[in-house]
């Protein structure tokens, strides 16, 4: 999740292209509909409308309907981790993969029965200009009350006309810490005071904090907080955010509830450190969507996502996840070559 | 307190899961559960369970006092599951004890020369940082587990195939 300020300032230069698809420059923004209220808009030949249930996504080869719900959730991600690592899938056909500059937008490209049957479709665009209509549409599409970054139970319902919005939720930064978490000058920790409540799930986590007896002059080196306390306020699920940082190692601790509203496919290892409670990961291939594996996560477990993979968790009860990210700039390059490691550790 | 329990997990008690394979080799996922790579090793061993490029992250059991350790880089520290002091030195010429252009921890030997910064004690689920320049040494009354963020180091163990699902 730390690759949102890198993945829009890619260089025209070493930007891999495995397709060879040229950049398409045509976007559209249209007026707000009659009846629904809400505008629609177009990047290339890819179209996007939504009615009071569901979002539409129009195509040469065909039509694609999600729920809005998942449809926003999934949106919501994509646009705040500028169109992460590798794929973002909004489901098993319709989705976003990154270049670090530059984006393909596909209809059915990951989806073996659509390749199959040459039904699929994918475009090109500069990152940042795709990323302009991303945000556009989820702020006209989100309405008031709904919150794409929450869990189900503790927002509204995204369904019906246009009804408002809610830019101060779909606008969020993403938290990023410096150096770590609670250090002078760097990101505060999170209390009742600052706005961040306790989840309801987490309330028996303690909010003690460590004993900090740093000697005069050493104040900013001698620091410590409660990172469990900080997870158990979090008022986002699956949105990792960075609390440390060695080099380019960044911990991305996160809450996480419900389903991972994307099928995130890799394109470099990922790892996730369980650190509470527990999580179900389906992982698939990420070329083609066939199931791979199951992996069932409790607390203390690590696993490394693959880099040739697709995953999507699952976390009946909030729990606490450690996404451990390289973000180091080498890495898009190593994968452009094809010397990037599909597995972290070989035994 | 409410209708929600918050599993934690402990070096005294934890449950381990596990990778179903459809069509893959669970090796790929090198699985492992850092409660049960601490039970079985040396106190303050650190042992890699996550490693992506030249970094890692290490779990050791804490338990009685540590040598002293320093970084020519930050390194940061969370205890899991119980209570961990940890002491700093700011060293008085880090560049004798640790080459400034290493990377990952290194194991001092004896008590390294230089000013007292003072100390803090972790409970769960706390983190401290480890600064650059400084060394640093843990101690637990009670045996519990650490997690380090560190680099691949000469302290670093790797025994993949002895904790890894197979």
């Amino acid at each position: 999740m730390a690759m949102k300020e890198s993945a829009l300032a890619g260089t025209d230069q070493g930007i891999s292209n495995p397709r060879g698809l040229p950049i398409t420059g045509t976007f559209a923004v249209n007026p707000a509909d009659n009846i629904t209220g809400y505008k629609s808009f177009q990047a290339g030949s890819f179209k996007f409308h939504r009615d009071e249930y569901f979002c539409y996504v129009t195509t040469p080869s065909g039509v694609h309907v999600m729920p809005a719900d998942a449809f926003l959730r999934a949106l919501m991600r994509d646009v705040a981790w500028g169109f992460f690592y590798g794929t973002v899938n909004f489901d098993q056909v319709f989705g976003t993969t990154n270049y670090y500059g530059e984006v393909d937008m596909f209809l059915g490209a990951m989806n073996e029965a659509y390749t199959d049957a040459g039904r699929d479709f994918v475009e090109r665009f500069k990152a940042d200009k795709l990323m302009d209509v991303f945000k556009q549409m989820i702020s006209d599409w989100t309405n008031e009350g709904y919150d794409p970054f929450a869990a189900p139970m503790e927002t509204g319902v995204p369904w019906g006309i246009k009804n408002g919005d809610n830019d101060d939720a779909v606008s969020r930064e993403r938290v990023t810490a410096r150096r770590m978490v609670g250090l002078p000058g760097d990101t505060p920790v999170r209390t009742d005071a600052n706005g961040y409540p306790v989840n309801r799930m987490f309330a028996d986590v303690p909010q003690d904090q460590p004993e900090v007896h740093a000697e005069p002059g050493f104040e900013h080196e001698v620091s410590a907080f409660n990172l469990f306390a900080y997870l158990s306020r979090s008022d986002v699920t699956w949105n990792p955010s960075v609390c440390s940082v060695v080099k380019d190692s960044l911990f991305c601790p996160t809450s996480e509830e419900y389903i991972l509203p994307v099928e995130h496919g890799n394109d470099r290892c990922e790892w996730f450190i369980q650190l509470t409670d527990e999580i179900t990961w389906n992982v698939k291939d990420g070329l083609t969507g066939r199931p791979r594996a199951v992996i069932n996560m409790k607390a203390g477990d690590c696993c490394c996502m693959p880099a040739d993979i697709r995953h999507q968790g699952f976390s009946a009860k909030r729990s606490m996840l450690l996404v451990w990210e390289n973000g180091s700039p080498k890495v898009p390059e190593l994968i452009r070559q094809g010397l990037a490691p599909q597995v972290a550790v070989e035994f | 307190m409410g209708q929600y329990t918050t599993d934690f997990g402990s070096i005294q008690s934890y449950k381990k899961g596990g990778v179903t394979a459809i069509d893959d080799d669970p090796k790929r996922y090198v699985f492992s559960n850092m409660f049960e790579v601490a039970s079985k090793s040396a106190p303050y061993d650190r042992v890699a369970v996550a490693k992506n490029f030249e970094y890692v992250i290490e779990s050791a059991k804490a338990e009685g006092e540590s040598a002293w350790f320093s970084a020519a880089h930050d390194e940061f520290v969370v205890s899991m599951d119980g209570k961990v002091r940890v002491d700093f030195i700011k060293l008085d010429d880090p560049d004798a004890l640790v080459d400034p252009e290493s990377e990952g921890a290194v194991k001092l030997a004896g008590t390294p020369d230089g000013t007292n910064m003072g100390y803090v004690v972790l409970g769960r689920g706390h983190m401290a940082m480890l600064p650059v320049g400084a060394a640093y040494r843990f101690s637990a009354a009670e045996t519990c587990t650490i997690i380090i963020q560190s680099i691949d180091g000469a302290v670093t163990q790797h025994k993949w195939a002895q904790f890894c699902q197979q």
